[in-house]
């Protein structure tokens, strides 16, 4: 018998109201998820002002000739305005199909597959191998853990001039390699060593994440399982096959995708750790900077064709993984 | 960036896992003494690699000539803190300094206050939109530099704000907005829909139950993510390099680079410069790790 009444509107629920019509409807849809357009507005002005009007205008430039000797600057007090014109595709089909595009795109298109995909399989194997080992009760346990999570503490444009001063010829490693009489590579300056350089150093930036991120994996997988496992007389091989490893799958297929993204974009650790010496050790992130910045003329135009085809790629390979898990019942838990 | 996953799914197994795998092994026993030895043999090794060149370089910075770094033999007779004071009085440390602050505050305090809404409108409302709104957050975390850079540095020059602080600030927020948005939305959502309801009956609005009732519970996880567009901007080396052109301007990530430059290269100066650099902040990494977790896991009315 108790009548409940609305607080905000003091209506009483028993009351039989007028059954809202279409515009009522649609009012009070717009009601309910004004608040909610109102919370996104600043994330969505954000991106629409600063992601998405770059990205059209940059879109632009990759069907122009723009570099820095025709667009708009000022040199002293003299404006010179833009004179780059309209090209269409062209900066794309030269950079696909051109004259030695093998040279220009596909051979760094090709070492930042195998760099992407060397580094990540380090990262994840490596990672995984210490998390499995710290999952474990074990004597000075945090201790392991503090250490090495070092290389993610420190920045990385740090540690990157210390692995320089370590590969340079006469440096530590090759002094150390001497003293075991084994050969020491020119670690900077030969393409061969320089990409071997360049996987090493990531490969220990990387790891401390991964490593992080299957720890808290693993401590989330129910010990029961385990517990379930060896009373069926499992061994601990297949444990770790069929309970551990199904265990990780969402958090691992999240931190795979991530880390992929990741050292695809990789620039920070290339562009230091080599500078401007070493055009075949770079990938494609760093070439498409090279082109635009670190030369002259800079060619914005290529280099933005090469951003965009970057972007791309990703984009395309990001939709096929998520595919790809969702054919598996697999959800990102991104 | 985004640890995410890390962050957000440790505290849920954090209390459960700091008893059960005690219990688990000490009730199964079978690690014997050599399985034990090895583990801690592969954990001594992997932690010598990663402490290594950390020490290294702290090692060269104590060398006072700029090739010590392929004799470190000399360096133990001259072990010098010359370099620090040095680097300290005669460079444009404080300068960087003051840059990288202004420049890495800025886009923190931007990232969250603008990201700390919308985090919490997806991670409570469905609205028409939503599927999209979520796949274009997800998408600005994997735009390469090489993207935004040109288009950037031209719309940045139109607008006169190559070498500003304020250039360099929005830039970064491209970056931390979208990212803080996608961690604060993972951390809203451990935050039961009880409270809200609770706000809801007691005559809150959406803004008003945010506003008093999340925010203040969601304080752990603004400082997350706080603490990853912090790191995220002092880390960044591509748009610093091209963009900030004075040299009292030059963020750390810059400054350290213009110690090696094509006709010299002051390496004991740049080693001490990025240990001065390091240890500020690696120390502010260990801090805040140890109490995201213990943040984390209070967080919210669970339990």
């Amino acid at each position: 018998m108790t009548v409940a009444i609305d607080r905000a509107t003091g209506k009483r629920h028993g009351d039989r109201a007028p059954r809202p019509g279409r515009t009522g409807r649609l009012r009070r849809a717009y009601q309910k998820h004004w608040y909610a357009y109102a919370m996104i507005a600043p994330v969505a002005v954000v991106l629409g002002v600063l992601v998405l009007y770059p990205l059209v205008y940059g879109l632009y430039l990759t069907l122009t000739d723009a570099n820095s000797l025709n667009t708009a600057r000022t040199i002293g007090v003299n404006h010179i305005d833009a004179t780059y014109k309209f090209v269409g595709l062209d900066n794309y089909r030269d950079i696909l199909f051109g004259p030695t595009a093998y040279d220009r795109f596909w051979s760094h298109f090709l070492w930042t597959v195998v760099w992407t995909a060397v580094c990540v399989a380090l990262h994840y194997g490596i990672g995984l191998g210490l998390a499995l080992l710290l999952n474990q009760r074990l004597r000075g346990r945090t201790f392991y853990r503090l250490v090495l999570v070092l290389p993610w503490a420190v920045p990385t444009f740090v540690t990157v001039f210390g692995w320089r001063f370590m590969l340079a010829d006469g440096g530590i490693i090759n002094a150390a390699l001497d003293a075991l009489h084994l050969p020491t590579p020119l670690w900077l300056e030969d393409t061969f060593w320089q990409r071997f350089a360049a996987i090493m150093v990531n490969t220990w930036c990387g790891v401390p994440f991964m490593m992080l991120s299957l720890l808290g994996g693993l401590q989330s997988i129910d010990t029961t399982l385990y517990e379930a496992a060896e009373m069926d007389g499992a061994s601990a091989w297949q444990r770790f096959r069929y309970v551990t490893l199904p265990g990780l799958r969402s958090v691992g297929s999240t931190v795979v995708l991530l880390g992929i993204i990741w050292t695809f974009n990789q620039f920070a650790i290339i562009f230091l750790l080599f500078g401007n010496t070493a055009p075949d050790a770079q990938i494609l992130v760093t070439w498409a900077y090279r082109l635009g910045f670190g030369q002259q003329p800079r060619d914005f135009a290529q280099s933005a064709s090469y951003g965009m085809l970057l972007l791309a790629i990703l984009v395309v390979f990001t939709s096929f993984y998520r595919r790809w898990l969702n054919r598996n019942e697999q959800q990102l838990a991104i | 960036m985004s640890t995410t996953t890390a962050e957000t799914s440790a505290p849920v197994a954090g209390r459960a896992a700091a008893e059960t795998p005690r219990r688990r092994v000490r009730r199964r026993g079978e690690r014997g003494p050599l399985a034990s030895l090895a583990s801690h043999g592969v954990l001594i090794t992997a932690s010598l690699v990663a402490f290594f060149p950390v020490a290294w370089l702290i090692f060269l910075s104590l060398g006072p000539g700029k090739d010590d770094y392929l004799h470190p033999g000399r360096i133990w007779h001259t072990m010098t803190l010359d370099n620090y004071t040095f680097v300290l009085q005669h460079t444009g440390f404080f300068d960087w300094l003051r840059s990288t602050l202004v420049v890495v505050l800025g886009t923190t305090v931007i990232g969250v206050v603008i990201a700390a809404t919308t985090g919490y409108a997806v991670s409570r409302m469905r609205f028409p939109g939503y599927k999209k709104f979520m796949w274009l957050l997800l998408l600005t975390q994997m735009f390469p530099i090489a993207v935004l850079i040109v288009p950037m540095y031209q719309i940045m020059s139109d607008l006169g704000l190559i070498d500003t602080y304020l250039g360099l600030i929005l830039i970064y927020s491209t970056t931390t907005v979208p990212y803080c948005a996608w961690l604060l939305k993972g951390y809203f959502d451990t935050i039961p829909f009880e409270i809200d309801e609770a706000g809801r009956v007691d005559g809150l609005n959406p803004f008003g139950t945010f506003l008093r009732l999340i925010l203040p519970l969601a304080r752990p996880g603004l400082a997350v993510a706080a603490f990853y567009s912090f790191l995220t901007a002092f880390g960044e080396v591509a748009f610093a390099s091209t963009f900030m052109l004075s040299d009292d301007k030059y963020t750390f990530a810059v400054g350290l680079q213009s110690f090696v430059s094509e006709h010299d290269a002051q390496r004991n100066l740049m080693a001490a410069t990025a240990v001065l650099i390091a240890i500020p902040v690696s120390a502010f990494f260990y801090l805040v790790q140890k109490n995201l977790v213990t943040g984390l896991t209070a967080g919210g009315t669970k339990g």
